[in-house]
């Protein structure tokens, strides 16, 4: 078996629960500093930041995930407590900066030796995922990046004059 | 792949799309023989260059349709069959050139089927004539220098039929030009436009502009660490460093531009086939087709746009009978449009046929579960119609390979909000229906208003923003309360206000004690934004809003500020949808409450950069920074007189030079500080004795009067200074300088009739138009110009500021255009800030055209197009 760089992903932890993200779609991890929340916005769009000159839309794995939030300081946008850590990637031609908890190794999960999604998982959630791993008494899910990325497009109804 | 199999699959790509909209015009002028020379002749260049390549199969098909259009040569009868066989041939070439793209080879088989048409149809038309001998399938061996001429020569066959003279900069992904470089024209001398374009890598640009913004954040880094130093020598360097920035991210800009008409290329054909297909008479109109936008955008709204066309030909527009027994033309229209306006391009499709079918929309939305029937029972029409842009939603009752499959409004809105923008639709059943896409044009600087509520800074751009007003207890403003809503009385008018941070949720507690009000204007609307503080104005790079936070109305992008930090940019047209509603339910109630609506708030403040300088006397001068090109410093010993008026070699021509005081003495050692003003040719420089500093500050200008030179005088940095008029120094470089602008057009000076109630705009405008070559009448009110016309003066052309005290702009318009004899007269409107409802009201009210007030150069451009027409008309 010839290890594709396919196969190959970044972990990390998010309330608790262990993800896995492609490594090619992976751009940078950073500690982001100054995200601007924007009034208005979906729960689950933290706000903005600036990295390198270029805006990422800022997203609360958390909540996008149907996990439970973390308990945090209302100081107006900028992540309390424990420092938290982004992973940056890019969907649709724009940049986002996904927030988690602690970053991972990475590792090799061929696709083979992926589960379907168990009947019982959060629909947020499933709706993301393309699997499961099964690792020594942990679970691990894979996710899809344009999938979870994809979250407000349900919302194309008109709105009563928004 | 071979370099000139690229090259021939991408040049005779193009070709075919021109032979597509020659063909259909010429099927409508079968008699105009220059469009059917045209189309042989590119017919006969593509059979030609394939017979030296080596593509039999293409060459046979393309010679039996140049064989066909001989005929129409010698004046044999153009049928619609002829044509739509021609037609059917040229998509077989297309799908032949696919698939050599793809294999590298032509595909296994014939086209005997068509050829066999082609050659009946040719013999059926040509009649008792002998028919010409084919000529031999294989012409003589040809070099490759002799390909490469041709297909230089059709290049530039396609640079000349294309009529819109953007010939400049055409991108390709994936071609490059022969050996990298410029195409070498033909030796006939028809290669000279070819030759004045180059092929560029995509990357290659997509590369530049990024630098380019970096260039523009640092610049505004630079100028934020320099903002807080009051008297700081880097502030002029620093100056000219913006200014060239700007420029140079507009040229980068527009390389990556292209018209819209390239959008729309295969849209006559389309409705074309539709028409026939359908069994109606459909006209295409298309308008603004030389409107330019990014390259990538245009490749997103292609099939949008094409969707749309094929909807309104199918849906919108009724069969030639039904027509006209509803009264109307049996020819039904399907317009597009496309212009620039503030910021975005407004991209239109109309039809005039039989609108939405709001009734069938109703039950289809019930039908889908996406509403109730009581709640639909109470949408107004507006509100339905939006319903069409949902998934799977379709009300055609077959599913034709036309449309109406029902994947279509959807996917549209899809690809639009991916570039930014928006889409909307008007109907008005039996009439037609409008759809109005808005896609912001990318990377645009704007100059914004840092402003911050709640400790978070936000951007106002500075167009909308016509005022600042302290208010408070103590201040002179006072704000009152009218069922708890808070109200600023200006000047005797009330106006609405609303607190950023209310708006956007951030804070409950907001009073109006100590604030701080932008009064922001969206077309005619007024109302007052409370912030806690306003810091400074800033030009910004707008970034578009992010996908996810794009429908938020109050937002309309975001920016980098020159610490670092992401702001958001407000949009006072949401802003002003949100007041609109608490507008509605204060009026009527109390007396005198019913006109909450502002009046004109007349006194616009704008900061004005001033340029300030010593020439002669120990009067400082100053001139606006905008009005000059460059400035520069020469060494005196490089000075030289010709015929006692001193010149300096400057980029390669003998600029003249011309003092700017009497007192002024020329340097005759050191360096020579000189103010460049440049036009399209020729440039000249103003001589000073000393650049002094340049301010931005808010001026109050005192008029002078009649004194040669001498606009006025304001106190700058507290100095009294003269405002110098530079239209009158201009004249002294050169004595034709009036010549310049406008050409052919110009037979006499034209007459501008120009009103402003705003002495200083007055002051500034007519100098601008004065030196394009127009002889300008000034006057300050719409009554004053109406009395002017009315009482026999003749003028070219008018030039009307809108918002004005007693007779406004549109009633102004209204009121000349009620007299018959100025029919033709031109009325150009100048708006501080131009939305879709103004721009109606113009359109209504006679206005030819909108520019914005400080855009000099688009004014001026429009001045020459009006005024071209006219002559035209003449």
């Amino acid at each position: 078996m010839i290890a594709t760089i396919q196969d190959k992903f970044v972990t990390a932890t998010i309330g608790g629960q262990l993800f896995a993200l492609p490594i090619q779609r992976v751009q940078e991890l950073f500690v982001p500093e100054r995200v601007m929340r924007v009034p208005l916005a979906v729960a689950e769009v933290a706000g903005l930041l600036n990295l390198r000159g270029r805006i990422h839309t800022v997203v609360d794995m958390r909540c996008r995930l149907g996990l439970s939030a973390q308990p945090q300081h209302d100081n107006g946008g900028v992540s309390a407590q424990r420092r938290q850590v982004a992973l940056s990637v890019e969907h649709k031609r724009e940049s986002y900066a996904l927030l988690i908890d602690e970053v991972g190794e990475v590792m090799q999960l061929p696709a083979v030796d992926r589960d379907e999604n168990p009947a019982n998982m959060d629909a947020a959630l499933a709706q993301a995922s393309l699997g499961v791993h099964r690792l020594e008494g942990r679970l691990l899910v894979v996710l899809d990046v344009d999938r979870l990325l994809d979250f407000d497009l349900h919302s194309l109804a008109p709105k009563a004059a928004a | 792949m071979d370099e000139l199999l690229r090259d021939f699959l991408t040049e005779t790509g193009e070709s075919l799309n021109i032979v597509d909209v020659e063909l259909v015009r010429f099927e409508q002028e079968p008699n105009n023989k220059a469009i059917l020379d045209n189309i042989f002749r590119l017919v006969h260049t593509i059979k030609g260059t394939c017979g030296f390549i080596g593509l039999p199969r293409l060459e046979a098909l393309t010679h039996a349709a140049e064989s066909l259009m001989a005929n129409f040569s010698e004046g044999r009868p153009v049928t619609g069959d002829a044509v739509s066989l021609v037609l059917a041939s040229i998509d077989r070439v297309k799908s032949l050139l696919d698939h050599i793209e793809r294999d590298q080879k032509e595909p296994e088989g014939n086209d005997r089927d068509l050829i066999g048409a082609l050659e009946r149809m040719a013999d059926a038309t040509s009649g008792d004539d002998q028919p010409e001998l084919p000529r031999p399938l294989r012409p003589a061996p040809v070099s490759r220098a002799e390909v490469e001429r041709a297909l230089a020569a059709l290049r530039a066959e396609e640079e000349k039929s294309m009529t819109s003279g953007n010939a400049d900069c055409t991108a390709q992904p994936d071609s490059l030009g022969v050996n990298g470089q410029q195409i070498a024209g033909s030796d006939r001398g028809d290669g000279k436009v070819a030759n004045q374009s180059i092929r560029v890598l995509v990357e290659t640009l997509e590369h530049m502009m990024t630098m380019v913004s970096e260039l523009v954040l640092t610049r505004n880094q630079l100028n934020e660490l320099v903002r807080h130093h009051e008297d700081s020598e880097f502030k002029i360097p620093l100056q000219r460093l913006s200014n060239v920035t700007a420029k140079l991210q507009e040229g980068v800009l527009k390389t990556r531009m292209q018209p819209i008409g390239n959008a729309w290329q295969k849209l006559p054909r389309l409705v074309r086939d539709l028409s026939t297909e359908l069994g109606k008479a459909i006209e295409l109109e298309m308008h603004g087709a030389d409107t330019e936008l990014d390259r990538q955008v245009l490749e997103l709204i292609r099939d949008p746009l094409t969707h749309m066309v094929r909807n309104s030909a199918a849906h919108g527009i009724e069969s030639s009978e039904q027509r006209v027994a509803t009264g109307k033309h049996k020819r039904g229209t399907i317009r597009l449009s496309a212009l620039h306006q503030g910021g975005y391009i407004i991209i239109e499709i109309s039809d005039d046929g039989r609108g939405l079918d709001v009734d069938r929309i109703r039950a289809r939305a019930v039908a889908m579960g996406l509403v109730s029937e009581t709640e639909i029972a109470k949408m107004p029409d507006v509100q339905v119609h939006r319903f069409i842009f949902n998934a799977g939603f379709s009300t055609a009752d077959a599913i034709t390979n036309v449309s109406g499959r029902g994947v279509g409004m959807d996917v549209v809105r899809a690809n639009i909000d991916e570039i930014g923008g928006t889409i909307e639709v008007k109907s008005v059943p039996g009439r037609g229906a409008t759809f109005t896409i808005k896609i912001p044009l990318t990377l645009a600087i704007i100059s914004a208003l840092i402003v911050e509520a709640a400790g978070d800074r936000f951007a106002i751009p500075q167009l909308a923003v016509a005022e600042i007003v302290r208010a408070g207890r103590d201040q002179k403003h006072r704000i009152e309360y009218i069922k708890g809503a808070g109200v600023l009385r200006l000047r005797d008018k009330l106006l609405p206000l609303v607190h950023l941070k209310t708006l956007l949720a951030i804070s409950d507690s907001a009073d109006f004690e100590d604030a701080f009000i932008v009064i922001t204007q969206v077309g005619s609307q007024y109302f007052g934004i409370v912030v806690d503080r306003v810091l400074h104005t800033e030009e910004i790079v707008v970034k578009p809003m992010s996908g996810k936070l794009r429908h938020i109305a109050m937002f309309s992008g975001t920016t980098i500020l020159g610490d670092g930090a992401v702001i958001l940019i407000v949009d006072p047209n949401g802003i002003g949808q949100t007041i609109e509603r608490t507008e509605v339910s204060l009026r009527g109630e109390e007396n005198g409450l019913d006109t909450i609506e502002a009046e004109v708030v007349r006194e616009q403040v704008v900061t004005e950069t001033m340029l300030v300088f010593r020439a002669g006397s120990t009067t400082q001068k100053a001139i606006p920074i905008s009005l000059v090109t460059r400035l520069e410093e020469v060494d005196a010993g490089s000075i030289e007189m010709s015929n006692s008026r001193p010149l300096v070699q400057y980029r390669g021509q003998l600029m003249p030079l011309v003092a700017a005081s009497s007192e002024t003495r020329i340097k005759s050692e050191g360096r020579q500080p000189l103010l460049v003003f440049s036009d399209a040719r020729r440039s000249m420089g103003l001589i000073v004795d000393e650049i002094v500093d340049i301010v931005e500050d808010v001026f109050e200008i005192e008029l002078a009067c009649g004194e040669p030179g001498k606009l006025g005088s304001a106190v700058i940095k507290g100095r009294a200074t003269e405002i110098i008029d530079i239209s009158h120094y201009l004249p002294m470089a050169f004595d034709d300088w009036h010549d310049w602008q406008q050409d052919e057009v110009r037979i006499a000076a034209r007459s501008v009739l120009l009103v402003d109630d705003v002495p200083f705009f007055r002051n500034m405008l007519a100098p601008v138009l004065k030196a394009a070559g127009y002889a300008v009448t000034s006057v300050a009110s719409g009554r004053d110009a109406l009395a002017l016309v009315t009482g026999g003066r003749r003028f070219d052309i008018v030039v009307t500021d809108i918002e004005m005290p007693g007779m406004d702009g549109f009633q102004l318009a209204s009121a000349l255009r009620g007299d018959p004899r100025n029919a033709g007269l031109p009325i150009i409107g100048l708006a501080s800030t131009v939305s879709a409802e103004t721009m109606q009201r113009g359109k209504d009210a006679g206005l030819r055209n909108y520019v914005a007030k400080f855009d000099r150069q688009a004014l001026i451009a429009v001045l020459q197009e009006q005024t071209a027409d006219s002559v035209r008309a003449a």
